[in-house]
């Protein structure tokens, strides 16, 4: 009976809030039948202590991710571009608030 | 170039994550201690679970049923990190109830009474403490993340056994005796949770260097000899070891020499609840098969997709 069917429930990543005011951060993945059910283990799994005022779960087939391979591609532009940052710019220490 | 960064990496004491380049053998290792240490929180609940519906008081029935909840939790943080690496979870649980992966001798031992309740979570629980503290900062990310997690709810383990074990103290002298019984049992299993000695752990050496373990079996188990003789000291129980004694020199607790081929008589399969235990995770995997099955199907049918 269990041959026909795949062992296991899809995966599913989990995303808790802390607390009000802060992002969603993700905590790890669980199986579960559906989204709703994803839902309720999150709660069971990753909040048994008030660590959470908000839950997301999104299937893992679903996140595209970029890899470790286009690290260069997609991060070394911003490696030269100093300007973008407040301590290039050199201002007097005489002056105030800036 | 992948090898230089992954090497890099290490010596930096960074994370390598899921989809960084890894030696096969790193991939492999962390595998077989990520999926071992998971069976180990599975099959853990059973000892304990076994006196949930005894428990002497609400209170304790609570704390107990919260205890072996949190274990399985463990279990399944842990299987998250492996499936991670490309492992998949029911292959895994396949591998345990079919005898071809490990999990921690120390649940091969009988819960023959209460007080082995509080000695678990004082001793059993006290050594994994000692064990996944340094963990905390293994070199692959997910495994580290789960173990903070992990290392977070330990202590609660810890504090209520040997709170449980303070109160029996307080009993009965047939109640001390029970605590002192349990303690006599369980001492030498829990050293013996640390593994063989350095001089016979051969992939030691490797997996410090890819920084997987930060510290030797024998460090480790020194370091909860030096943690557990004043608590039982505290608790006004006596450690089974005639041999145990302060070396000023050493600066550490001596202690007697640990039956080693019992280590390997009970890792082996032949322990005193061995099959026991494997035949009880076999039944929950059948009975839970059909359960799973109808979930899957239920979720199939809401999506509109024939099952
Ligand atoms: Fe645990
Ligand atoms: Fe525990």
């Amino acid at each position: 009976m269990s041959g026909e069917i795949k062992h296991e429930w899809p995966l599913f990543e989990v995303f808790v809030r802390a607390k009000r005011g802060l992002n969603h951060v993700h905590v790890g993945s669980l199986r579960a039948a559906d989204h709703e059910m994803a839902l309720h283990h999150a709660r069971d799994l990753y909040t048994r202590r008030n660590e959470g005022v908000s839950i997301w779960v999104v299937k893992s087939d679903d996140v595209v991710a970029s890899g470790p391979d286009d690290k260069d591609a997609f991060f070394g532009p911003s490696g030269d571009k100093a300007y973008r940052h407040p301590t290039y710019y050199a201002i007097p220490d005489s002056v105030p608030h800036i | 170039m992948s090898e230089q960064v992954f090497e890099a990496t290490i010596a930096k004491d960074q994370r390598i994550e899921p989809r960084d380049w890894m030696p096969e053998g790193y991939r492999k290792t962390m595998i077989r201690q990520i999926a071992q240490h998971a069976h180990s929180e599975i099959i853990g609940m059973q000892p304990e679970g076994a006196w949930i519906t005894r428990a002497p008081s609400l209170r304790r029935k609570a704390i107990l049923l919260a205890k072996v909840q949190d274990e399985a939790g463990h279990g399944l943080y842990l299987y998250s990190a492996a499936e991670t690496l490309g492992a998949d979870r029911g292959d895994l649980t396949r591998r345990l109830i079919e005898g071809r992966q490990k999990y921690s001798s120390i649940f091969n031992y009988p819960t023959l009474t209460f007080a082995d309740v509080g000695v678990i979570g004082w001793l059993v629980d006290g050594a994994a403490i000692c064990n996944q503290v340094p963990l905390c900062r293994s070199s692959f990310g997910p495994y580290a993340r789960a173990m903070i997690r992990i290392c977070k709810e330990e202590s609660f383990h810890q504090r209520q056994g040997y709170e449980l074990l303070m109160t029996m103290m307080r009993g009965t002298p047939a109640q001390r005796e029970m605590v002192q019984d349990a303690v006599n049992r369980w001492w030498w299993p829990s050293l013996m949770m640390f593994g063989p000695p350095d001089a016979e752990s051969p992939n030691t050496a490797q997996s410090m260097a890819w920084k997987i373990k930060r510290h030797t079996n024998d460090e480790l188990r020194q370091r909860f000899v030096d943690m557990s003789v004043p608590q039982a000291g505290a608790l006004g129980v006596t450690l089974p070891d005639g041999d145990l004694r302060w070396n000023a020199e050493r600066e550490h607790y001596d202690f007697g020499e640990i039956d080693w081929s019992e280590l390997k008589r009970v890792i082996s399969g032949d322990g005193p609840m061995n099959r026991e235990r494997i035949a009880h995770r076999r039944r929950a995997d059948e009975q839970g098969a059909w359960v799973r099955e109808a979930a899957a199907a239920h979720a199939a049918k809401r999506q509109g997709v024939p099952a």
